[in-house]
């Protein structure tokens, strides 16, 4: 092959100063290169140093010590000044981030900043600039480019962004890009098409491209080669193909083997249907834009959904953002007003239960939120958070005795009674995720509501989480409402399947039959883009 | 993980004490103001123990006439009088004095010197123009400004957390009713509010705590309001309504232990501008009655008499440590409550 663009030599990265301080090595003699016109992948876990990898690149990490050398067309990045580096930053070497939504400046026209680019590396008119700025708009496929370009960011849809940060990177036609995590915070349909316009572009603009991701679906479909990064070290560099082939770390195999496989035990045929719901409406009130502002306008986020739930049963409610998962399952546990509707438990209507029967049912229907870091209250120990609903709904209990529970409950979620006393910002989020479903499962609920419980774990974290429902459902015959925007969870887990779009329930049905043949065009477009072709392992 | 299990408040203890300044200010501060709370052992007209003709006296504690040692009169004892210090010093008999021998409003008809007197072996920092202890007084009046700024924090912190509380949970109608209320609340002149009282009135140290606290709460409670408004959303909240919790125990137990940050931080910040209230009301005359020993009514004194400067200067440098202690206590406090800066040892 020709010269390497970049070549990264015996790289180390570490922060917090020898005085007093331990200092924390984020990465560790890191080597590899980048050719002209590459698509190179770096995969790891969170906390793998991945990112911290690609951002010393620019010098674009605060207060770490960076030691190696960092080789840009043969010349060491580290040893430039910080006014040589603004020359490379956005010219040469460009860079897409995680969260379009905070990366642009909310308070300017994403054209404006644009512009801005190109002006300051090349130095350009500011007509030749805009002009040069609304075709990138339109090649990276925004619609209606020449409006779009005075829009502000937060006027613009999720991916609309995304491909706006995209037209910006590529504004000073840069020779490598740096693309960190671009397509996570997107919707699956929508991540497909920015890989996809990712590749035209670096195919078209003859770019290298470093794409660092969490996720082996993306790098198969998109590098020519990865990196595997475990714990700031880069364990392994191969081919995409020889990679997913023949795996030579263990690491590697467990991260390529953790796609979530099946677990679903088959529910009883006479189980009885504890859960239904009928013609679920919610809707919420906006104000007007017009003048009549005294006015308000309803907006329905939940269309006429019914369901039913049977004992021992996984329902999988896929949806994108804004599909109205979450406040259905709100609506479901009593704790979002319907407009419209009747939620039963055990053939008793919600709506019409007193204060008492209420409490009663909450011990029963309990839910798991997606953030393991916001549903825990930090400020309690880990005996308070799991014992409280003890305290509150068995009163009668001993001090002692509700302690046993609480211990007997972290112990089926896999965690030792040593814990009791710990806070939770001691913990990771694996730990934490089973930690919150501890507290649920201390009130021995029979039905749990889990809103997306995986989707901010690491893949390796969330295959156990997912097996420790899996066990917990075959030991009490638990019922599952399992809401997730990843259709491989969904999968895995559930019986049966419901695909939510804009508060409607377009197709609904057994897992695999509606995996097999989806029959609505939204249900084929999401499976299409999640590239769930073939048999689970 | 670390072995030890260390609570929240215990860790932002420990970035406190890592604060050299801040924390060597607090236990300066509470130790001053713990001699303060014994000033009557330390400047006191009256001695802690009497023996006189084979009998034990505690003055301190009873009051007694003085033909009791001798005198002519049975009115209560001037202890300062030399005929009595006389019958103290014969044989058998002793008197044990404070180490200061006035108290804040004593009055020594005996005194060698006119008023103001400087400092002296008998007046360590002279005396006022009335003739009384100016030590005497700026240890009962640093006793006085800092109980006062203690009661006004408290029932700011309260009334602020309560009503900020309430608006930022309930959001909605009531805290847009809420808002406007403190408004207009907050729209109406303090100073000519006290001024007006303090003509009503007699001025007394009630009418002001009641008066200052009527206004002191509202900027907390717009920080505790938004503090409330941001967790109420957090999940924390939701997993606990989701187990069956009332709205007074989420707001209690969840949300009220993660908003005081505010809270806290401000506390320092608070009490040195009750002080500082109160100073700068009794300087203008419109504060506490002139027994009532204060710093503001000292420094009004030092302006009266500028060239009496033990007055102005000792009062100056009691207000300005004091306010410097609270300042250095708030920034470490700050520093401790900053989640962001890193734990390590």
């Amino acid at each position: 092959m020709s010269q390497a663009l970049l070549d990264i030599r015996q790289l180390s990265v570490s922060f917090g100063n020898g005085a007093g301080e331990e200092a924390f090595q984020a990465v560790r003699e890191v080597s590899f290169a980048i050719h002209p016109g590459e698509r190179f992948a770096l995969v790891g876990e969170s906390g793998s140093g991945k990112s911290v990898t690609a951002l010393s690149v620019l010098r674009l990490v605060a207060d770490a010590r960076t030691q190696g050398r960092i080789f840009w067309n043969g010349e060491n990045l580290l040893d430039k000044s910080e006014r040589q580096m603004r020359g490379i930053r956005g010219a040469d070497i460009a860079m897409i981030f995680q969260e379009p939504m905070t990366a642009l400046n909310p308070l300017y026209p994403v054209g404006r900043q644009i512009v801005e680019a190109i002006e300051l590396h090349e130095g350009l008119s500011r007509q030749a600039a805009g002009k040069r700025a609304v075709a990138l708009l339109e090649r990276t496929g925004i619609p209606d480019a020449g409006r779009k370009f005075h829009s502000y960011p937060h006027q613009l849809s999720g991916g609309q962004r995304q491909r706006a940060m995209i037209a910006m990177a590529l504004a000073c036609k840069p020779k490598l890009l740096l693309a960190d995590e671009p397509t996570t915070a997107l919707d699956v349909t929508i991540r497909a098409q920015i890989v996809d316009l990712l590749r035209d572009l670096q195919q078209e603009y003859g770019l290298a491209v470093m794409l660092i991701t969490h996720d082996l679906n993306l790098v198969r479909s998109f590098a020519t080669r990865v990196g595997v990064m475990e714990k700031g070290k880069l364990v392994e560099c191969e081919d995409t193909e020889r990679l997913f082939a023949s795996p030579r770390e263990p690491y590697t195999r467990m991260l390529i083997e953790s796609r979530p496989r099946r677990s679903v035990t088959p529910t009883a045929a006479d189980a009885p249907v504890l859960m239904r719901a009928q013609n679920v409406e919610v809707s919420f009130s906006r104000k007007r834009d017009d003048w009549r502002w005294w006015k308000k306008d309803s907006v329905a986020v939940v269309r006429k959904i019914t369901l039913g739930l049977a004992e021992g049963e996984t329902l999988g409610i896929v949806g994108e953002s804004g599909s109205g998962k979450t406040t259905l399952a709100m609506a479901l546990l009593g704790l979002q007003r319907m407009s419209g509707g009747d939620v039963e438990f055990q053939g008793e209507r919600i709506a019409g239960l007193d204060k008492a029967r209420l409490k009663a049912l909450r011990a029963k229907v309990q839910v798991v939120f997606q953030d393991p870091y916001g549903s825990l209250s930090p400020r309690m120990t880990i005996a308070e958070i799991v014992g409280e609903g003890l305290a509150l709904h068995q009163p009668e209990l001993s001090v002692a005795e509700r302690e046993r529970q609480v211990a007997a409950a972290l112990a089926e979620v896999g965690l030792e009674a040593s814990i009791l006393h710990r806070y939770p910002h001691e913990f990771s989020g694996g730990q934490r995720q089973r930690i919150a479903i501890a507290r649920v499962l201390v009130l021995k609920p029979q039905v749990l509501i889990l809103d997306e419980p995986t989707s901010a774990l690491d893949v390796s974290i969330q295959q156990q989480v997912l097996e420790l429902l899996a066990g917990l459902q075959r030991k009490y015959k638990l019922s599952y409402l399992f809401i997730s925007h990843d259709l491989a969870v969904i999968r895995a887990m559930s019986h049966r399947i419901l695909v939510l779009k804009d508060g409607q329930v377009v197709e609904e049905g057994e897992t695999e039959a509606l995996v097999a043949a989806p029959r609505h065009p939204y249900t084929q477009a999401l499976f299409d883009a999640a590239s769930l072709h073939g048999k689970l392992p | 993980m670390t072995p030890i299990s260390l609570s929240p408040r215990r860790r932002a203890w420990q970035r406190f004490r890592r604060h050299r300044l801040g924390y060597w200010s607090l236990i300066l501060f509470v130790g001053l103001f713990a001699l303060s709370l014994c000033a009557e052992l330390l400047c006191n007209d009256k001695p802690l123990v009497v023996r006189y003709q084979g009998q034990w006296y505690f003055p301190l504690v009873q009051t007694y006439p003085e033909t009791v040692f001798g005198g002519d009169f049975p009115t209560p004892a001037d202890y300062l009088d030399p005929f009595l210090r006389q019958r103290f010093a014969e044989p058998g008999n002793f008197a044990l004095y404070p180490p200061n021998h006035y108290s804040f409003n004593t009055l020594n008809y005996f005194a060698p010197s006119p008023n103001p007197a400087p400092p002296s072996v008998e007046n360590w920092l002279g005396t006022d123009d009335r003739g009384r202890d100016v030590l005497a007084r700026l240890i009962y009046g640093f006793r006085l400004s800092v109980v006062f700024g203690l009661v006004l924090t408290v029932i700011g912190v309260v009334i602020g957390v309560i009503t900020g509380a309430l608006m930022g949970y309930f959001g909605g109608r009531f805290d847009l009713v809420s808002q406007r209320l403190i408004e207009i609340w907050s729209s109406m002149p303090e100073l000519y509010l006290i001024i007006i009282f303090a003509s009503i009135f007699d001025p007394s140290l009630w009418l002001l705590v009641v008066l200052l606290s009527a206004f002191g709460w509202m900027g907390l409670s717009d920080y505790v309001r938004a503090e409330f408004y941001r967790n109420r959303t957090l999940e924390y909240v939701r997993a606990a309504r989701a187990l069956g919790l009332g709205n007074r125990q989420i707001m209690g137990r969840h949300i009220l232990p993660n908003s005081m940050t505010p809270v806290i931080t401000f506390l320092p910040f608070r009490m040195s501008a009750s002080i500082l209230a109160l100073t700068s009301l009794d300087f203008l005359g419109l504060g506490v009655p002139p027994t009532v020993p204060s710093l503001g009514e000292l420094l009004a004194q030092g302006k009266g008499n500028l060239d009496a400067w033990w007055i102005s200067l000792s009062t100056f440098a009691v207000l300005v440590i004091t306010l410097l202690l609270l300042t250095f206590m708030g920034e470490a406090l700050r520093d401790a409550l900053d989640t962001r800066k890193a734990d390590a040892p």
